[in-house]
């Protein structure tokens, strides 16, 4: 962590402080809808970080992420429903059944040369097979959801994360601070220019001797790793799970808009990303409601376009252009 | 003494196409040897059966003293063979250091030390000045240059050149010849070079190897080589007698 804030320069360091004492200090500042608001986008912008690292750093497509978000938050929230094992230890199982499923995609993947699109598609395959079988897992609910209890005399005991919105706003902001020193210590090593060149190239990559299933293995485990920490807030915090929901595939794409919107690849990417298409969400609700469209698929309709717009003019990120208008293009990597 | 690399009786076939048909050599340790031949000859697929892209049909690769035939292409790279590609193949959005900083790392797995040591092969081949450049943006002699910073950066004991001169402007090539020649009489690296350039392979090699139909049709120093009328009736062409 030093050594990454020693290769910042002066202005970098500035503009950081700034957004981190900003994001600290907004539960002063902001009320109780704001809050849940900012909660949410930290928390896409963590599990966009994760995505990003697979696909943005070693590019292997995933759009079967909602897998570990839901196996994360499953694991751990069973746990805690039938065990009483608070988030903090159920998080190291979440996370393990999490890398454990990663481990079958990607071994499946790419010992057999699955790849692109079609590694793409089994990503897919994976997410929805489990679905189907949590709809039938009488234990963890079925199809009709697994439920948190609601207890009031637990609800001070942060350390089971069980507590209001703030707590759950400083959690978010911890993963989403956390997420962006593991991706900037990552593309910085050894492993990280593995990734690059694997990404880039990876007949070049192997001729460099570069293992290449080995550098794709690891970034799905890591990733896959990553993301289910993200899938034990979202049990914690909504308190419910349904398979339909969990493990939807717009769940999946939900997650990875964010870092192609804010910049493939980059290591802030996926933070802009979810700071402009979370909050256009939430807005477009609040606007259709106001002007009295609000039908259904309208608020869809107009969020769509605007993502359209956003990528035909930005097609490479909005952080790689937001970088040079702040001066700080040079590290923005 | 052993060779460094040495081909028996190696086959390669592509469905009904036998693209290389028992070829053998040996390449001594701080050796320049060149591959020619028409194109279609194999020499490509021969490279790639060295570099652990192809595995043999039949025959053995033995490197070093170990027999490499069948190890992948990334395994027979960590015993010291660096390649390059025909048809270059940089890591086009990494800058050109980035480049070279990914082929350091596997001798240097600091992140550091590997920028230093990816630095002084820049220096070497003369592309320094370009080393904040995306690859995509380089010249296609400069993408060759990277193309064999690269593969250097590996720390190789021998190299593997596939058409590093072709596209080259003569200056260029002669620019190219002078930096191998350094490299082979400073550090003894042992170079193996797939070469249409003529002037670029009388003024390199030692020896030549001359594929023709996957086979090779003559051995020898180039002088004599150049010489061979079955060299000169199948590559050479006839206008080269004189």
């Amino acid at each position: 962590m030093i050594e990454l804030w020693r290769g910042l320069g002066s202005r970098e360091r500035g503009l950081l402080i700034g957004f981190l004492v900003a994001l600290v200090a907004a539960p002063l500042a902001v009320d109780r809808y704001l809050l849940s608001v900012l909660t949410l986008i930290l928390y896409f912008a963590y599990v966009g970080q994760a995505w990003n690292l697979m696909m943005g750093f070693a590019g292997q497509l995933s759009l079967g992420h909602a897998l570990y978000v839901g196996l994360g938050a499953y694991v751990a929230a069973l746990l805690w429903f039938y065990f009483g094992i608070g988030p903090w230890l159920g998080v190291f199982a979440a996370v393990a059944v999490a890398m454990a499923a990663g481990a079958i995609v990607g071994w499946l993947g790419f010992r057999f040369g699955v790849e692109g699109v079609y590694f793409a598609l089994l990503t897919i395959a994976a997410a929805e097979f489990t679905r189907i079988a949590f709809d039938h897992l009488g234990f963890a609910g079925g199809s009709g959801g697994l439920f948190l209890p609601y207890e009031e005399r637990r609800l001070g005991e942060w350390w089971n994360l069980r507590g209001g919105q703030v707590l759950f706003y400083y959690l978010a902001l911890i993963l989403a601070v956390g997420g962006v020193i593991v991706a900037a210590r990552l593309a910085r090593s050894r492993l990280g220019y593995h990734w690059l060149a694997v990404r880039e190239d990876e007949p070049a990559a192997r001729s460099l001797g570069i293992d290449a299933f080995r550098a794709k293995m690891t970034a799905v485990l890591v990733s896959s790793g990553m993301t289910a920490v993200g899938g034990v807030f979202y049990a914690f915090y909504n308190n419910n799970l349904f398979p339909g929901q969990v493990f939807d595939i717009g769940r999946s794409i939900e997650l990875l808009l964010g870092p192609i919107v804010g910049g493939l690849g980059t290591v802030f990417g996926p933070v802009v990303g979810a700071f402009i298409l979370t909050p256009l969400g939430e807005s477009l609700i609040v606007l259709t409601q106001k002007l009295g469209i609000d039908a259904p698929g309208v608020k869809a309709i107009f969020y769509g376009l605007i993502l359209v717009v956003i990528i035909y003019l930005r097609p490479s990120g909005v952080w790689p252009w937001l970088a040079r208008i702040l001066g700080v293009a040079e590290r923005a990597r | 003494m052993t060779p460094l690399l040495s081909v028996a009786g190696v086959c390669k076939r592509f469905r009904g196409l036998l693209a290389v048909d028992r070829v053998s050599f040996d390449v001594a340790s701080g050796e320049i040897l060149a591959v020619i031949g028409p194109n279609g000859a194999g020499k490509t697929t021969l490279f790639n059966m060295i570099a652990g892209v192809f595995t043999p049909d039949d025959g053995t690769i033995r490197f070093d003293g170990e027999q490499i035939d069948g190890l992948g292409p990334d395994a027979v790279c960590r015993r010291g063979i660096g390649r390059t590609f025909q048809i270059v193949r940089p890591f086009p959005t990494l800058s050109v250091e980035d480049n070279v900083v990914v082929g350091a790392l596997l001798r240097h797995h600091d992140v550091a030390s590997a920028r230093r040591y990816a630095v002084s092969v820049l220096e070497r081949l003369d592309l320094i000045d370009k080393r904040a450049q995306p690859a995509a943006a380089l010249t296609l002699p400069d993408r060759k240059r990277l193309e064999v910073a690269r593969a250097l950066a590996t720390d190789p004991k021998l190299l593997l050149l596939d058409e590093v001169m072709a596209g080259l402007r003569p200056t260029e090539c002669d620019r190219m010849v002078a930096i191998l020649s350094a490299l082979n009489r400073e550090s003894g690296l042992t170079i193996v070079l797939i070469e249409h350039v003529m002037r670029a392979v009388m003024a390199l090699a030692r020896r030549i190897v001359v594929l023709h139909h996957g086979a090779a049709i003559a051995e020898g120093p180039p002088e004599v080589v150049v010489r061979d009328p079955a060299v000169i009736h199948s590559y050479l062409g006839a206008e080269a007698v004189g």
